[in-house]
């Protein structure tokens, strides 16, 4: 735009979390304990946290805990939705396969396979609850929260499953020999996600209802098909990341399994840039959320920060995003005004509909 | 010139009252109608049983003969009737390609993608046709409101509408977007489309329309071409009525001592140099139609919405950066637009509903309880004041009383708080004639005991039968001035139409000429 200011304030703003990521990159690698490694004849004390091992560390562990379902949670926050209950889904989609793992013999796929189906249902139900018995969302899914822990801790007795060792091996596959099979799979559901909202009518509908859902159903859009896809694709989502997390956690999980996961998907979404309050956002932002959220986690391990006060450093994080957030959504709303009369050329400076940020 | 659209005897009510009532109009294709009348005269609601977003409770619809009885927007855009409303129904996060194409897009490949190359070169062609040469992959929150205006149309091009309906699609538009905008519609007109224009700025109604209708009432009050229509003989039309004796008489004169000054106060795009003076004893009315600033400027005053540049002063002292606090503590009062959304809290008790603002004069004691017995009694006496009808304050909920009766607590609540201001946004809004007249002895009451108040009203009628002063807006500027003895609902009316020879002569451009510099 022509005459437009660069304004450095407002470019951080829009850009703060890239900002946060590449502060706390630095920050921890500096800060952390270092291991002398020769690069073309020089030893230097690198870094032990820029090390390529930690670094691949970092992402499969963003994958398991907060990416997949970030992905998933993404796609219901761009309608200005919740999902609180994907941490329950991916205990109880995990705990049916694995039941059935051990009473029956299932192998890895079709206990793959029956973990999805149990995520996707339990995301329609979600749906159904929403949209059929107009429940808002938030009630819906909390209450889902209880239900679905609920219903695993039943099934299992409370107690812990051991699955077959193969789950173990399962989840130690490397793909090509080098790469972990969480990050491949991270890597599908990004793109296949990327694809869906960007590339697809259903996607750019999902944006449309989010930035204005009476306008949408004017339009002509089927809201309630387009609301209910997304719960069933988040649901989704937290199938295959119970079913990949327990992989990795040896095949064993127990009654606190994946609990508290929703904050962390949500958090990783919100840091990438998607707005709570719908339109706005997009999957690539929820990987690097999720990413900058097990860094901060495994930053603190390297500089030995006391075991208790880690999950309230971590907390810190998701509220400075979260505080962003809602200084976007100020400046948006400003841009957003109703205006009667022209916006006259003598008036003080102020931002113009014309000059929206991006 | 055929009839596209045939509307016979077309009648709806809400709750019993009629706003639409036995209307019949031919609208044609390759052919323009206005469509003019007060605010509240049924225009809306027409458009509305055109567009199958409310259903006729009688009487039925012609499209190119065949019975025309659409249940939702879709059925009706379906049938190639698209609406251009003054609220853009467009996706600001999306880009102009994508908002046309939203529920249509083209696909492509095995995989069903969007067809981005193809809506880039089709989205290009129709805003080649509306005049626009703008990247189609452009966010529409990055382009200005009359270009947005100018993609809607684009999209009912797209959608081959033979239709078209604009509603009031002129507001925010500069001088240049308007003359493309209207040059856009003639071309349209000859290429065979239908046009609808409703509008407010009468100069431009007679200058499109073919066919000039007004609305009074829910009804059809005249129906002619254009060439039969003076500007003045249109505002005769819409007025229609003479008010009878509907209004008690003012007990007391106004003073002249200045309560509350209002100094060029000034928002980009909403409300400028708004200056005026409400003063000890007054009933100053605020009229305008709707949309022209005046709910927006009261928010102001009483310190809801912020303003850039101005002061409002109370008595002689500024008031530094308003808030509803700081104004309530300057005994201002403000009785809202919506008392149910805004003005009570409806499945409260009406006791505590009347104490609501004045809670703390009651609170007492080392942790502030209140004090219930006192409160109750202060909100009984209030409403005895101004005669509310309702069962025992204590247990009835606010919801369980009428429109009247509503309105009452709500200015019974800012009674008890003793203001010396009182901002009342359209007071008797959806009440009964025997309710207003109750309303209106208060305001009286009010201003004989020193008060001022100033009225916002979309009803002339009431505001010359009560005021001592009648201000005029009309987009976001104060555009004339009237005393008691210079009221004439004609003359008032073509002041908010900006057809008043006195005030700025025939020069309802004004603020779009200034405008117009900006780009």
């Amino acid at each position: 735009m022509p005459g437009e200011r660069f304004n450095i304030l407002r470019f951080l703003l829009n850009h703060s979390t890239l900002v946060l990521f590449i502060a706390v990159f630095a920050l921890f690698g500096l800060s952390s304990p270092r291991t002398p490694v020769e690069i073309a004849g020089i030893t230097i004390d690198f870094p032990r946290f820029w090390s390529p091992e930690n670094i691949f560390n970092m992402v499969k562990q963003a994958a398991v805990f907060a990416g997949i379902i970030g992905v998933g949670m993404t796609f219901v926050l761009l309608t200005a939705g919740i999902d609180l209950s994907v941490g329950s889904n991916m205990y109880l989609s995990v705990v049916v396969s694995g039941l059935l793992m051990r009473s029956i013999g299932l192998e890895i796929i079709p206990a793959l396979l029956v973990s999805l189906m149990v995520g996707t249902l339990f995301g329609a139900f979600n749906a159904f609850c929403i949209l059929r018995l107009k429940i808002i969302p938030f009630m819906t899914t909390l209450a889902t929260l209880v239900i679905g822990r609920g219903l695993g801790t039943f099934l299992t007795d409370s107690q812990q499953i051991d699955f077959p060792e193969r789950m173990n091996a399962f989840g130690q596959t490397l793909v090509f020999g080098v790469i972990p099979m969480p990050i491949v799979v991270f890597g599908i559901v990004v793109l296949v996600s990327w694809y869906i909202l960007s590339r697809t009518p259903f996607g750019r509908q999902v944006y449309a209802v989010g930035n204005d859902i009476e306008a949408a159903k004017k339009a002509g859009i089927n809201t309630d098909r387009t609301l209910a896809m997304v719960y069933i694709i988040s649901g989704f989502c937290a199938g295959l990341a119970g079913f990949i997390l327990a992989s990795q956690l040896g095949g064993r999980v127990d009654r606190s399994f994946a609990e508290t996961r929703e904050f962390d998907a949500i958090a990783a979404a919100v840091l990438g840039g998607t707005s709570l309050f719908g339109g706005a956002g997009n999957v690539f932002g929820t990987v690097i959320g999720a990413i900058l959220i097990q860094m901060v986690g495994t930053g603190l391990q390297f500089n030995l920060v006391n075991l208790y006060l880690q999950p309230m450093a971590r907390a810190f994080v998701i509220f400075l995003a979260i505080f962003f957030d809602s200084l976007r959504e100020a400046n948006m709303k400003k841009l957003k005004r109703r205006f009667i009369r022209p916006v006259e050329a003598d008036a003080p400076p102020e931002p113009q509909p014309s000059s929206a940020g991006d | 010139m055929t009839a596209f659209l045939e509307l016979q005897d077309l009648t709806k009510s809400f709750y019993g009252i009629a706003a639409v009532k036995g209307v019949s109009l031919n609208i044609k294709t390759g052919q323009t109608l206005g469509l003019i009348g007060q605010n509240g005269a049924g225009k809306s609601t027409l458009m509305n049983l055109i567009g199958g977003v409310v259903h006729p409770d009688s009487g039925e619809m012609r499209l190119t003969e065949k019975l025309y009885a659409p249940r939702t927007p879709a059925d009706a855009q379906r049938a190639g009737i698209a609406f251009i409303h003054q609220e853009l129904n467009l996706f600001t996060n999306l880009t102009i390609a994508e908002n046309i194409f939203i529920t249509g897009f083209p696909r492509k490949g095995v995989l069903g993608s969007i067809d981005t190359a193809k809506i880039k070169s089709l989205t290009r062609d129709l805003l080649a046709s509306v005049g626009l040469q703008l990247d189609p992959s452009t966010n529409v929150d990055r382009i200005s409101p009359g270009e947005r205006q100018l993609v809607e149309i684009a999209k009912a091009l797209y959608q081959d509408a033979s239709l078209i309906i604009f509603d009031e699609p002129t507001t925010s538009l500069t001088a240049r977007e308007t003359e493309r905008l209207f040059a856009i519609m003639n071309q349209l007109r000859q290429q065979g489309k239908g046009l609808v224009y409703i509008s407010h700025i009468l100069g431009d109604v007679k200058k499109l329309a073919d066919e000039i209708a007004i609305m009074r009432d829910g009804e059809l009050v005249a129906y002619e071409p254009a060439s039969a229509f003076s500007i003045q003989r249109m505002i005769a039309q819409m007025v229609g009525r003479s008010i009878e004796q509907l209004y008690p008489p003012r007990t007391a004169a106004p003073t002249n001592m200045p309560l509350l000054a209002v100094e060029g106060v000034n928002a980009a795009g909403i409300v400028k140099e708004i200056s005026f003076t409400l003063h000890k004893g007054e009933v100053l009315g605020l009229f305008g139609l709707m949309g022209s600033g005046r709910t927006e400027l009261a928010r102001m005053i009483f310190g809801i919405d912020a303003f850039e540049r101005g002061n409002i002063r109370v008595e002689g002292e500024s008031i530094i950066s308003p808030s509803p606090r700081k104004s309530i503590r300057h005994k201002i009062a403000f009785v809202t637009e919506n008392r149910r959304e805004e003005g009570l809290l409806m499945s409260i008790d009406i006791a505590n509903n009347i104490s609501l603002v004045s809670l703390l004069d009651f609170a007492g004691g080392l942790i502030s309880v209140i004090d219930q017995r006192e409160m109750t009694a202060a909100a009984q006496q209030t409403a005895q004041v101004l005669q509310l009808k309702s069962g025992d304050i204590r247990y009835q909920h606010a919801k369980a009383l009428s429109g009247g009766n509503q309105q009452k607590v709500v200015i019974a609540k800012w009674l008890l708080s003793e203001p010396m201001i009182f901002i009342m946004d359209e007071p008797t809004r959806g009440i009964d004639v025997g309710a207003k007249y109750e309303i209106y002895t208060i305001i009286d009451r009010l201003a004989s005991e020193g008060s001022g108040v100033l009225i916002i009203s979309s009803e002339l009628d009431e505001l010359i039968g009560l005021c001592d002063r009648i201000l005029v807006m009309s987009r976001g500027e104060i555009y004339g001035e009237f005393s008691r003895e210079q009221f004439q609902e004609e003359t008032i009316l073509r002041a908010a139409f900006r057809q008043d020879d006195t005030a700025i002569p025939h020069n309802h451009d004004g603020v779009r000429e200034e405008a117009g510099k900006q780009d």
